[in-house]
């Protein structure tokens, strides 16, 4: 018997992947073990340090890392240029997303609770809608909390967090299909229990819980099968294998794109593109606003990162084969996203529907199988993740007494109480329109101009048409925002927290840069490709 | 490098964004615009001063050029630089804002909407402009296009009429869905100019001297793009209906703006950016536009003649105007070319005026249906002799601005285009009927119309129907019109009657930049140069 050696690890190049699923698990030991009072800011210490540890860490190893990228972990990893880029935009919009989770000013303490007896004894009456009362709202949101005192928050979310972190960080690095398919249950997971932990409307919030990990599990059962017959096709799950062995091969092509087909499903559910996008609406509605964040953006990331790498990776050299079915996909996505998009009148929804057409353009990029493309979809999920945290963070800001105030009517006549708010509204709206200036419009010239060099030209035109009629109801926001009047029982503007500032500050500020000097990240984002 | 044209951009946005901490200050704030305005009209002047047509005809394209790159990774710089057209377009802008914060000086605003913002607005559409004009980048160019958009939305969305809502939505969506139509055909010029330098660009000239390598079925795709996009924003009949809501709705000082200068970026388009980029593309395409320009031309006559409301009277007046403009460009004589961008200069004075005596005449009467005026002239003779004359500008009589353009547009057009100038020609009488007409109803004859009768009640008289606060504004009469508007009127009378008898200045700026845009079209010129243009 041979004795087992343990494959080399290029410790260097996956420590920010390390040091994220580490601190997840210290993170767990802290539920644990700390009184209830201290795990909040140790809870949040830890995250911030290990999403700050991460990113250095990453940064000092991108500074000199090969150009061609390292394989490692036995050539289960990929960490090369478009991984580097895409961990890094995993970290920064997971830091901000965490801002959004950890704060608990703005929602007097925080959007997390396990159960409504725990909102119970957080201050509201059972039934009450009028939030704490009797208590002095100050003492209750922003004190640690002494021994004895009533719980404010349910801390598990920030292990959930750091292991999905972790888990989207693995998967955009996987190298074969078994790594990723065990990288996405380690994502989605904690994503399924988060969606269920809202403070406000339970109901809601358990029924997005319920929606998304049934829908979740059928999209997981797909990748598997997929990878199942990708197996059977090539004798191996390693995605250059499979490039390998479609290349100058008498086999039966049913196995290869039938395996690439279900496969495919299973990841475009993640990135809830059309027509797979039928848990978006329910889940972003549902779920905490901070855990929306959460999703919308990295989850988004980490789905076409993964989506790129596999198609670029694995089915690179048969692109003209399963291009086709993609338009179609692509076109549902934009054409649903958009036109759905009008009926809405929520704007939890609306940014739903607004996301499934921006995932019709994400598409578009990942199809162009070229320098371009990969470097324009890493740009479009760095910029869209970062406008959509703040827009969140925003919607989480304006309030009624009985929590936040989606329904499109009740934004009505907001810019004359807070124009401040209204204003970055508006701007961030713009740059989900695309309009110059912000990042949505570097994002979009930069995906846009990669599809049409590689022949996607009718495409692009439906993806303009798509962004024309989108641009409609953002529009309609603004409108209301700006032209309409208040309504007697308006929504109050809650004053945000310093965690709620700077997350909408880093989200309005980056999609300002990005739309005005995108040079240096675009540079970032164009450093190299896939390797396999 | 100059740093010229920059200042010039960064001068209305600074001014813009001080209206922010000066909001609760209403003097201050009217006042610090007013004084951003007028710095941008003293720099536009010397700019012009120190612009050397002799240069330009010498073979200089653009003058105060200024390139830093931008986003290395698309090709696009930072650049500017002007020729003669997109400096008498400057100088129609630079000229008309001064005027135009006189006349929104004591404008009653809607409730919960300050003076403040207005101006702000008003100065960014002046740098958006300012933009648009000076960018030799079509990347950049795109940009300022879109950029546009936004101010002007909120004018007529925060500062117009009842139906500001859905005329502001229009006109966004309408100018947006052109915007992004462009933005295709922007990529695709991007990667055909890759194709065939190696390398994409976004540089004018860089693009301009490729622009006959491109296969003519490309170009047409190209050219549809930025054509519809320009015919929007001109605009030309079937893209106008966005106008006639968009120009009724917006206060009248945005109305001036955005008929008078921003749809000229769409005829300024033409001539800068569709015929010099897709020459091939714009012969094959030229009876199209042609067609489309006279039916424009004969269509927005005969609807304005049938319109109730003066606004959109205005409105419809110009959409006949923009045919002429439309049928210069595509005619492809520099006579041609003279005379419609002389057109978009003249359009942006006459029009202007118009809108204005418009503005007046329904802050006296509160109302804008013409029939709800007449015989005005016996009461506000002033106010009517002006009318008069903004009309007459209008429909290009000699001795007024209008006339020298329409004239060398249509001599120009002549030689490549004799059926379509001589139907065009009719859109002249055309032009007198619906002015005259209007003139008529609203000035002469006995004084009627329930507007001025309303007016003339003494404060609680018998039947006194208004509202008493408003009355007493009145003064219980028919006000002429005061020294402030007469002042801010007088500089436009000058201009509208200098520039109809010595176009000579003008036309010395624009004609180098003509002659080198036929050049860069590739066609025989049929009229030669200095000729009557002179």
């Amino acid at each position: 018997m041979t004795p087992l050696t343990p494959p080399p690890i290029d410790y260097a190049a996956v420590a920010p992947l390390l040091i994220v699923l580490g601190a997840a698990c210290v993170s767990v030991l802290v539920e644990a073990f700390l009184p209830r009072h201290q795990r909040w800011p140790a809870q949040v210490a830890l995250s911030v340090v290990a999403i700050v540890v991460a990113g250095v860490t990453l940064g000092v190893y991108a500074g000199d890392a090969p150009a061609q990228g390292v394989i490692t972990l036995g050539s289960t990893m990929a960490v090369d240029m478009p991984t580097l880029f895409l961990w890094g935009t995993l970290l920064v919009l997971g830091f901000g997303s965490l801002l959004l989770i950890a704060d608990r000013s703005v929602e007097p303490g925080g959007a997390f609770v396990a159960s409504a007896l725990e909102r119970a004894s957080a201050g509201a009456a059972p039934g009450s809608t009028t939030g704490p009362s009797g208590v002095d709202p100050e003492h209750v949101d922003r004190s640690y909390g002494a021994p004895g005192d009533a719980p404010t928050m349910q801390t598990e979310v920030f292990p959930f967090t750091l292991f999905a972190l972790g888990g989207m960080m693995a998967f955009v690095a996987a190298n074969d299909l078994l790594t990723m398919f065990v990288a996405l249950e380690v994502l989605s997971l904690p994503l399924y229990l988060m969606c269920g932990l809202a403070r406000r409307r339970r109901l809601l919030s358990q029924e997005a819980a319920v929606k998304y990990f049934l829908l979740g599990a059928f999209a997981s059962a797909f990748f598997l099968y997929g990878v199942a017959l990708l197996y059977g096709y090539a004798g191996s799950v390693r995605l250059s294998a499979i490039a390998e062995a479609a290349v100058g091969t008498d086999r039966s092509d049913a196995l290869l794109f039938g395996g690439l087909a279900l496969l495919i499903v299973g990841l475009l559910f993640k990135g809830s593109v059309g027509p797979f996008h039928t848990w978006t609406p329910d889940v972003y509605q549902g779920a905490p606003t901070p855990a929306t964040a959460f999703m919308a953006a990295c989850t988004k990331v980490a789905a076409f990162g993964a989506i790129a790498r596999v198609l670029y990776v694995a089915f690179g050299s048969t692109r003209w084969e399963w291009r086709g079915v993609l338009w179609a996909v692509a076109i549902a996505s934009m054409v649903i996203g958009a036109v759905l998009g009008l009926t809405q009148t929520d704007l939890k929804r609306m940014i739903a529907y607004s996301s499934i057409a921006h995932a019709g353009f994400l598409l578009l990029g990942t199809m162009a199988i070229t320098q371009a493309g990969t470097s324009g979809t890493l740009f479009y999920l760095l910029a869209y993740g970062f406008t959509t945290i703040a827009v969140f963070g925003i919607i989480s800001l304006v309030r009624t007494a009985d929590g936040e105030a989606t329904h499109l009517s009740q934004w009505a006549g907001l810019a004359k109480r807070s124009p401040l708010l209204a204003g970055v509204m508006t701007f961030l709206l713009l740059a989900l329109a695309g309009i110059p200036l912000t990042s949505g419009f570097t994002a979009k010239f930069a995906v846009f101009s990669a599809a049409l060099s590689d022949g996607m030209a009718p495409l692009v035109v439906v993806a303009l048409v798509a962004s024309a009629i989108a641009a409609f109801f953002y529009l309609r926001v603004v409108v209301l925002m700006y032209f309409s009047e208040t309504p007697a029982d308006g929504p109050t503007v809650s004053v945000p927290g310093a965690f709620t500032t700077v997350a909408i500050t880093l989200g309005v500020v980056v999609t300002l840069l990005l739309g005005v000097a995108p040079t240096l990240v675009l540079d970032w984002a164009g450093a190299g490709g896939f390797t396999g | 490098m100059s740093p010229m044209l920059i200042i010039l951009l960064l001068v209305p946005v600074v001014g813009a964004l001080l209206m922010y901490p000066l909001r609760h200050n209403v003097p201050a704030a009217k006042a610090t615009a007013m004084a951003t305005a007028l710095l941008e009209f003293v720099l536009v002047v010397v700019i012009w001063v120190g612009y050397s047509p002799a240069a330009a005809a010498s073979g200089t394209r653009f003058q105060y050029e200024f390139s830093v790159p931008w986003i290395p990774a698309f090709g696009t710089h930072l650049a500017f630089g002007i020729d003669g057209i997109a400096l008498v377009l400057l100088a129609l802008t630079a000229f008309l804002v001064p005027g135009l914060m006189l006349f929104a000086w004591a404008e009653k605003l809607p409730e919960g909407r300050t003076a403040s913002g207005y101006f702000a607005l008003l100065l960014a559409t002046e740098a958006t402009l300012v933009g648009v004009f000076t960018a030799t980048d079509v990347f950049l160019f795109y940009v300022f296009f879109e950029a546009m958009l936004i101010p002007m939305y909120f004018l007529i969305g925060r500062f117009g009429g009842p139906n500001r809502q859905y005329a502001s939505v229009k006109f966004f969506l309408y100018s947006l869905l052109g915007g992004l139509i462009m933005l295709a055909s922007l990529i695709g010029l991007y990667v055909t100019s890759g194709n065939i330098l190696g390398q994409g660009t976004f540089t004018w000239s860089e693009l301009q001297s490729i622009a006959h390598q491109v296969p003519e079925s490309t170009q047409i795709w190209l050219f549809l793009g930025f054509f519809i996009a320009f015919a929007i924003k001109a605009p030309l009949v079937p893209f106008h209906t966005w106008l006639p809501d968009a120009g009724a709705e917006a206060p009248i000082v945005a109305a001036v703006l955005l008929v008078g200068v921003l749809d000229k970026v769409g005829t300024y388009g033409f001539l800068r950016y569709t015929l010099p980029l897709f020459p091939e593309a714009s012969r094959t395409m030229a009876p199209l536009v042609i067609t489309l320009a006279v039916i424009g031309v004969l269509y927005g006559a005969l609807l304005a003649v049938g319109q109730k409301d003066m606004s959109r009277f205005v409105a419809y007046t110009s959409i006949a105007h923009f045919g002429f403009i439309a049928l210069g460009t595509f005619a492809f004589s520099s006579q041609a070319f003279a005379g419609a961008a002389l057109y978009m200069v003249n359009h942006g004075l006459s029009t202007g005026m118009l809108f204005v005596m418009v503005g007046l005449l329904v802050a006296r009467g509160g109302s804008r249906l013409i029939s709800d005026y007449g015989g005005v002239a016996k009461l506000a003779p002033v106010l009517a002799g002006c009318l008069l004359l903004a009309g007459m500008s209008s429909l290009a009589l000699p001795g007024t601005n209008s006339f020298v353009s329409e004239f060398l547009v249509l001599v120009g057009s002549f030689p490549n285009e004799p059926v379509a100038t001589i139907i065009a020609t009719v859109g002249i009488i055309f032009a007198a009927l619906y002015i005259l007409w209007f003139y008529q109803q609203t000035m002469q004859g006995p004084v009627r119309g329930q507007a001025v009768l309303n007016s003339l009640e003494p404060v609680g008289g018998p039947g006194a129907m208004i509202d008493p606060a408003v009355a007493a504004r009145r003064g219980g009469g028919f006000p002429d019109l005061t020294k402030r508007e007469i002042g801010a009127l007088a500089p436009l009378i000058v201009v509208i009657v200098v520039l109809g008898f010595f176009p000579g200045p003008v036309l010395d700026v624009i004609n180098p930049s003509v002659q080198a845009t036929m050049t860069e079209l590739g066609l025989p010129d049929p009229v030669p140069a200095g000729g009557i243009a002179r």
